[in-house]
């Protein structure tokens, strides 16, 4: 056997692509679910947080800032294992999918708060000062000013960060949730052949290069040219 | 309507940054229909003035009567009375994400409650006064100084107030485009409106102001009609001011 069969044999073999596929792709659908999932309520727990420590009430801003700082210094694996782990001993047993959502959706939400936050303390005092002159109230001004505003500025740096935590997802693979990591590997225990894992490559990028894409999208039809 | 007596008073109004006095027990009024110019040098405290005047800063003591209500009084809906006070400033403070006609109209939909086509209708109105009815649906960041500053007036027209102040409404425009801006305000003023204006523009307020008050030091040192403060000052802290601007 030559060195190219012997690669495309461990890599790409062609009976083994066409077993695994179907639990692959049943994976891609898992990760696609679990990662729109985390993303909806991530970014709007994040912003909500966000929205909330502008009102600089000193126990809350204390909060969210002990919360952020936490869940953006410990490593996501952590937390989803301490999560699955560690609560069925004080009597909530959460499924793998639950565990999963709810640790990257309080991750993403506190780098979103952070990033969110940055854009708001960001905007001219003189947009504000605007806004109430014309009779806005404080959360009025925030909704229709500030955070449209604010929001705009934070795609980029957002974007980026989005699609680091739903990548993630693949920690599932540990907790037994069957996104697509979790079908390679056991593809791969199964045929003792890296084919599957080269599938499961192959899944992410084409789940998340369109995601890439689109945030560069995003990034560009929201910029407005600034007054 | 409001039978005599000034549409805005303000009795003692003292202010102070942390340690630092800014404000001495201003007593200001303006009558209806008037415009004032406030001048004097920067740190004069003349912006701050202006701006306690709808509590965008807040006095630390005295009264501000407007249209017979103490506004820094418990109970004081500010953000009804705001409604009723329009403000420009140096900056202009558009929303760069709303459109020309967006900017207009926010607080009519938001804050007076209208309805989008009510408030559509009163936003173009308030753009046609300002000469700008062909730029409704721009950006703002494509407008030049003198067009954002005339929609920021807009902005402030829109809601009907009884009182505008500005802040330094030409100060961040290129020379040329000063005249447009000051062009709306004469009209304003013709139509009747009161206005107070904190501005460098000598030779404007010595045309158009009812009356000019110099500010130094956080106190009223003069004020009086223009041709008496611009052409005889009595005191020597007016004449020196006025004649660093004049050279």
């Amino acid at each position: 056997m030559s060195g190219f069969e012997r690669f495309v044999d461990t890599f790409f073999k062609a009976e083994l692509i066409a077993a695994t596929l179907p639990n692959i792709v049943s994976g891609m659908g898992m990760t696609l679910l679990i990662a729109g999932l985390v993303v909806l309520t991530g970014i709007f727990l994040g912003l909500l947080l966000a929205a909330l420590r502008s009102y600089r009430i000193t126990p809350i801003t204390v909060a969210i800032v002990i919360f952020a700082d936490i869940l953006r210094a410990m490593p996501p694996l952590v937390l989803v294992l301490i999560v699955y782990f560690g609560l069925p001993n004080v009597g909530l047993t959460l499924s793998g999918f639950a565990v999963l959502w709810l640790v990257l959706s309080l991750v993403l939400a506190a780098f979103a708060e952070e990033i969110f936050w940055a854009g708001i303390i960001s905007i001219r005092k003189g947009q504000w000062e605007a806004a109430r002159a014309t009779g806005l109230t404080y959360t009025a001004t925030l909704i229709w000013v500030i955070l449209p505003q604010a929001v705009r500025l934070t795609i980029p740096p957002l974007t980026n960060r989005t699609i680091a935590i739903t990548k993630n997802t693949a920690l599932g693979t540990v907790i037994g949730v069957p996104e697509i990591l979790n079908q390679a590997t056991t593809a791969v225990s199964f045929s003792g052949n890296a084919t599957p894992l080269m599938m499961g490559a192959i899944a992410y990028l084409v789940i998340f290069i369109p995601v890439v894409m689109l945030g560069r999208a995003v990034e560009s039809r929201f910029s407005w040219k600034r007054a | 309507m409001m039978p005599e007596g000034p549409l805005l008073s303000a009795i003692g109004i003292a202010k102070r940054f942390g340690s630092l006095p800014v404000l001495h027990g201003i007593d200001f009024s303006v009558q209806q229909g008037e415009m004032v110019f406030i001048i004097g040098p920067s740190g004069s405290g003349k912006s701050t003035f202006l701006r306690c005047c709808n509590r965008l800063e807040e006095p630390d003591s005295g009264a501000m009567i407007f249209d017979g209500v103490d506004i820094l009084g418990k109970g004081v809906e500010i953000n009804t009375v705001r409604q009723r006070i329009g403000m420009v400033f140096q900056a202009f403070n558009l929303y760069p994400h709303l459109s020309v006609l967006g900017n207009v109209t926010l607080a009519l939909r938001k804050v007076a409650r209208k309805s989008k086509t009510e408030a559509e209708r009163i936003g173009r109105a308030a753009l046609e006064s300002v000469g700008l009815s062909d730029k409704v649906d721009a950006m703002p960041g494509t407008l030049s100084g003198g067009q954002q500053q005339r929609v920021a007036i807009a902005r402030a027209l829109a809601l009907d107030p009884k009182l505008v102040l500005f802040d330094e409404p030409t100060s961040a425009l290129d020379p040329e485009l000063v005249g447009s801006v000051l062009a709306v305000m004469r009209d304003l003023k013709q139509r009747g409106m009161t206005m107070v204006v904190v501005s460098h523009e000598m030779r404007f307020a010595r045309e158009a102001a009812d009356r000019v008050v110099f500010m130094e030091g956080g106190r009223i040192v003069e004020q009086g009609p223009p041709a008496q403060l611009f052409e005889a000052p009595r005191e020597p802290r007016t004449r020196e001011f006025l004649s660093r601007m004049m050279a």
